[in-house]
């Protein structure tokens, strides 16, 4: 069995004698003899070898794709080594959300240069120290938005459905609603949102791409949201972030996002991590910690917990949000990804994924019955229609090692959804390709 | 003594990692009216001076392993690497979370193992995984509350009852999730007081939420009366997880009455905080509340493999997206397959022992909040405070010139002048005896030398801080010249 | 009641008549003591109704909030702008810095004297 109490038997006896008790049992006096446990129906404990033997085990039921075309929420994109080596660093790891500020400039520096990376790639003026994920983080941005007499929540119907699911679990727990805006030819239809508005309305939310990879007017919707006095809430992939027309540019009050592109591998889904920002004038609103830059008693400049008044453990039930912690490693991990990456490579990124993606696109409109479904613009994610049963051509790509497009489901059923980054080499397409001809080609 | 320069103020126009092969496919632009006027000022560097950056701040950042981190309520136990290890294999973290299920098998596995195993530990029948955190999980079992009155069409019930001495989390999160919050007292021995919870209990009451052993430290040797009150008033009882520690396999939720518990495995099961997150906030219940659990589930068919099950109707919904921060669930597994029937209770058993034992040695100068504890105690120097002019805050500062992580301040609200210590079973008698020694030599000064206790910390990178200053005028973010 | 006479709450508020409608509301010094350096303040609006008795307004503190209740019920008529960019306005000059005036006054709690004041802060000490 395996330990990780570091006193020895003889050790325990005395600090038993010390409290005054002759077992560790007298110490659970209060606990009434009926809920005391007879012992737990539990494996016993296992060596560290035994644990990791059986953990491999687990780990090698997975299969690992070496070559993948599937997004939809989450990407593969290259994690420079440095990235790694940055967020495994012992004390960062292992510390907790720094309260105590003196001996924790280390980790608060890196949530302040992390809240002005994002600053940057989204053209806000404020960034929060991040929340769970992207999909939450859309969730807190309509509350963000919603008063007394602005309560509705219209989002569009080409978000990521995750994020549509969330938003609409945190609206009935506020007891309000999310009305979904419909699509039209994969984009949103800003005409039937202008007939959906109205001065309830407190925010509409908005993808930039959306989940079909098309990318969306953005300041139509700004302009329609401001004129009926809602507030526009963009949903941003961060790597497109980088030679996209900013959130800030486009109109939007709140940026929001999934920041797992910023060196966050797949993971199954997670950890991941939401990122936040806005203009100043909705500062005070964020949700969750927010560091700021002061100085200490003798004039350093030093970084702190601000803004903490906002924040339950003063507010408790009058608080906006009950967040009290954030993705603070996979902060690090994206400023340290940003950092690495620096703006021309992030935008060199983004440039490959976009070309890329337009370049399977094409290849793959080569084929019968694999014609574009949208004609909208597309960043790195496009849907095709598919002459065969999608399961089916998956399946066959699987056998060659290759995590296809997604089947889309609902409304799109029979279409795929298909994703193209950096990672994906050209060759690495063809043979995608090739593979596709084989299965539905003539 | 120069500030540490930020990240931006390194940077040098030039710079960069080779990190990308040229572009092998014809470009293709972007159409007019889309692309962003200028690049984003992120920081040119070279590799050596980001890994120097960032050394920098490391050695300004402490860590569970820098030494002892007391912080109560937060459960800062040694975090073991064999965790870190299997966390970071490959075949868990290329994972795509849209694989087909039958290619995913060892993450569904994950799941359905570690499902099992807490439900085993908590007494729950099913649990999800996907609550990110505690509060997230507050968030969720809050919400299988409200879902399950909603289902039978009670709508009265409307009233969250929360002892004053709860984390501010409850009172927050009951309000997210649209509820009145009704605050109860505690009562003299520092419990939750009957008379009160049966005054306030009612039919408009959706449930109570409480901790146990509650922010004292104290186990609320009455929860079955306490459970018993709640239900009959209709309401559901709600086990806030956040101090299992102190009776994991000694007593299960499930058997004290309650109906719905979050876990923090970032607590509680080993994995590291990351300096605020990503935790996991894990949330159990028993079997008439599955139903509203968020979907999917993980499902283990008769043939051993296992699925996902995506139609559940009455789910109160998602919290997130897919299905929760995996990779700190492959560290919870491996951390309860090393421990086992034995380790589980014992690990409990020694974080109580610990407890138990800096409070005796700590009473010999300080005053106690209570007469006993489970894994934790307060201090209240509140004397101290009038006697000498010593806060708590200046005991934590003293603290830090120690070496030693100060104990959750002014917590809970209910004791003035509190310092909430949490040794955890992982702390060797070693430390703290020594501990206890440093704690001594602060009273000592604090009836020499007060005064020198408000200039505390002198050791530190930096010393105490314009809190002030930083929240009437916000700097939140880097200013480019 | 006369005007120009410093009224005070049970809740630490300061009132000062101008007519028998019309009343500004601000902070006690004990008030401003208790909570310490402030950093932010949120007030009502012009035009928002005031009930007595009713939260209309918070004050922040480093590590506190604090609701501000209105003694009186009324109309917002005005709010004191300055303080929003410079809430340490209250700690240093309490008695001088109001921070909402409510009109149309209907209705009133039930107000200490400055001496009656006084003894309710001793006893909170």
């Amino acid at each position: 069995m395996g330990s990780y109490i570091p006193s020895t038997p003889a050790q325990r006896e005395e600090m038993l004698r010390a409290v005054g008790v002759s077992s560790a049992d007298e110490l659970f006096a209060e606990v009434p003899a009926s809920v005391r446990c007879k012992g737990l129906n539990l494996p016993d404990g296992k060596s560290e070898l035994e644990v990791s033997r059986e953990m491999r085990k687990i780990a090698a039921k997975n299969t690992v794709f070496p070559s993948v075309f599937r997004g939809a929420g989450a990407y593969n994109h290259y994690i420079p080594s440095i990235v790694k080596s940055i967020a495994a660093k012992e004390e960062f790891l292992t510390s907790y959300t720094p309260y105590q500020a003196e001996i924790s400039q280390g980790l608060l520096q890196s949530i302040f240069e992390y809240q002005t990376m994002i600053c940057e790639l989204t053209g806000m003026d404020a960034s929060n120290a991040s929340v769970y994920d992207g999909a939450s983080a859309a969730a807190e941005a309509a509350a963000m938005c919603r008063d007394r007499k602005r309560t509705r929540a219209l989002v569009s119907a080409a978000a990521h459905p995750d994020v549509i699911r969330t938003m609409r679990t945190y609206a009935f727990a506020a007891g309000t609603e999310v009305e979904l805006i419909p699509v039209k030819d994969g984009r949103t239809d800003l005409s039937a949102l202008s007939s959906m508005l109205g001065p309830d309305v407190a925010s509409v939310y908005l993808a930039q791409p959306n989940f079909y990879g098309c990318l969306e007017e953005a300041e139509g919707f700004a302009g329609a949201a401001h004129a009926a006095g809602a507030k526009l809430i963009l949903g941003v992939n961060p790597i497109a972030a980088a030679i996209l027309k900013t959130p800030a540019d486009a109109g939007a009050d709140i940026a929001v996002g999934e920041g797992q592109p910023l060196g966050m591998p797949l993971s199954f889904g997670g950890p991941y991590l939401g990122f936040m920002a806005c203009k100043a004038a909705m500062m005070r609103k964020l949700p969750g910690r927010i560091v700021g830059e002061t100085t200490d008693v003798d004039g350093r400049r030093a970084f702190v917990l601000t803004l903490q008044a906002r924040e339950q453990h003063i507010r408790r039930e009058k608080a906006s949000s009950n967040i009290c912690s954030n993705q603070a490693n996979c902060a690090l991990t994206a400023s340290a990804y940003l950092a690495a990456m620096g703006p021309q490579g992030l935008q060199e990124a983004a440039r490959q994924c976009h070309a890329k993606a337009h370049y399977l696109a094409g290849k793959l409109g080569g084929i019968e019955g694999f014609g574009l479904r949208f004609p909208s613009p597309f960043f790195h994610e496009f849907v095709t229609f598919c002459p065969v049963d999608p399961e089916k051509l998956t399946a066959a790509l699987e056998a060659k090692g290759i995590l296809g497009g997604l089947p889309l489901e609902g409304d799109q059923a029979g279409c795929i959804l298909w994703c193209c980054t950096e990672m994906n080499s050209r060759e690495e397409i063809d043979a995608l390709v090739d593979a596709v001809q084989e299965v539905c080609g003539k | 003594m120069n500030d540490v320069k930020l990240i931006f103020e390194r940077s040098c126009e030039g710079k960069g990692l080779g990190l990308l092969p040229a572009l092998d496919v014809p470009e293709a632009a972007l159409p007019d009216g889309f692309g962003r006027k200028t690049a984003p000022r992120l920081p040119e560097l070279s590799e050596t001076e980001i890994s120097r950056h960032y050394k920098t701040l490391v050695k300004r950042t402490y860590g569970v392993n820098d030494g002892f981190y007391p912080l109560g309520s937060c459960t800062m136990k040694y975090n073991p690497r064999i965790n870190e290890e299997m966390a970071a294999l490959p075949q868990f973290t290329q994972i795509h979370p849209l694989q087909p299920e039958r290619t995913a098998q060892g993450c569904l596995e994950v799941l359905w193992r570690a499902e099992q195993l807490l439900c085993e530990i908590t007494g729950m029948d099913n649990m999800t995984f996907q609550p990110a955190a505690g509060a997230h999980g507050e968030f969720t079992g809050i919400l299988l509350v409200k879902a399950y009155h909603k289902s039978r069409g009670d709508e009265k019930r409307t009233k969250i009852i929360v002892p004053d001495s709860a984390h501010g989390t409850n009172p927050a999160t009951a309000a997210m999730a649209g509820f009145t919050v009704v605050s109860i007292p505690s009562g003299e021995d520092g419990c939750v007081d009957l008379e009160k919870l049966r005054a306030a209990a009612g039919e408009d009451t959706a449930g109570l939420m409480l901790t146990n052993p509650n922010t004292l430290g104290l186990f609320e040797k009455d929860i079955l009366e306490i459970t018993k009150i709640v239900h009959d008033a209709g309401g559901l009882v709600y086990y806030d997880g956040a101090n299992l520690n102190a009776v994991m396999g000694v007593a299960r939720p499930g058997d004290m009455g309650f109906d719905v518990v979050h876990l923090n495995l970032h607590k509680t099961f080993s994995t590291p905080h990351g300096g605020g997150g990503p935790g996991s906030g894990p949330v159990g219940c028993k079997a008439f509340l599955t139903p509203f659990l968020p979907s999917p589930r993980v499902i283990k068919n008769e043939d051993g493999s296992f699925r996902f099950e995506r139609d559940l109707p009455q789910s109160a919904g998602a919290v997130k997206e897919f299905y929760g921060n995996f990779l700190v669930d492959v560290r919870a597994l491996a951390y309860i397959l090393t421990l086992g029937k034995e380790g589980i209770p014992e690990a409990a058993k020694n974080a109580v022992l610990a407890a138990n034992y800096l409070m005796k040695k700590l009473s010999e100068h300080y005053d106690m909040a209570s007469g006993r504890c489970m894994h934790e105690f307060v201090i209240t120097l509140e004397r101290l405070k009038k006697e000498k002019g010593v806060s708590a805050m200046d005991v934590a500062k003293a603290l830090l010139d120690h070496g030693i992580h100060p104990p959750t301040m002014y917590f809970p609200l209910i004791v003035h002048e509190a310092l909430m210590v949490e040794p955890t079973e992982t702390e060797p008698k070693e430390t703290l005896d020594e501990v206890a020694g440093v704690f001594a030599s602060i009273w000592e000064e604090a009836q020499k030398n007060p005064a020198a206790l408000h200039e505390m910390p002198l050791h530190t990178p930096v010393r105490r801080l314009d809190e002030v200053g930083a929240a009437r005028n916000p700097k939140i973010r880097y200013e480019f010249e | 009641m006369s005007a120009n006479e410093l009224l005070y709450t049970k809740s630490h508020e300061w009132v000062l008549f101008s007519d028998d409608k019309t009343a500004k509301v601000g902070l006690t010094d004990y008030a401003q003591k208790q909570l310490g350096d402030l950093v932010f303040v949120n007030l009502p609006s012009e035009g928002d109704e005031a009930e007595a008795g009713a939260a209309v307004a918070d004050v922040e503190s480093v590590k506190a909030v604090s609701d501000v209740f209105s003694p009186v019920t009324g109309t917002i008529t005005a709010v004191n702008e300055a303080v929003l960019d410079a809430p340490q306005m209250i700690n240093e000059s309490p008695y001088e810095t109001w921070l909402f005036e409510v009109g149309g006054i209907t209705g009133r709690e039930e107000f200490l004297t400055e001496a009656q004041y006084e003894e309710l802060c001793q006893k909170e000490g």
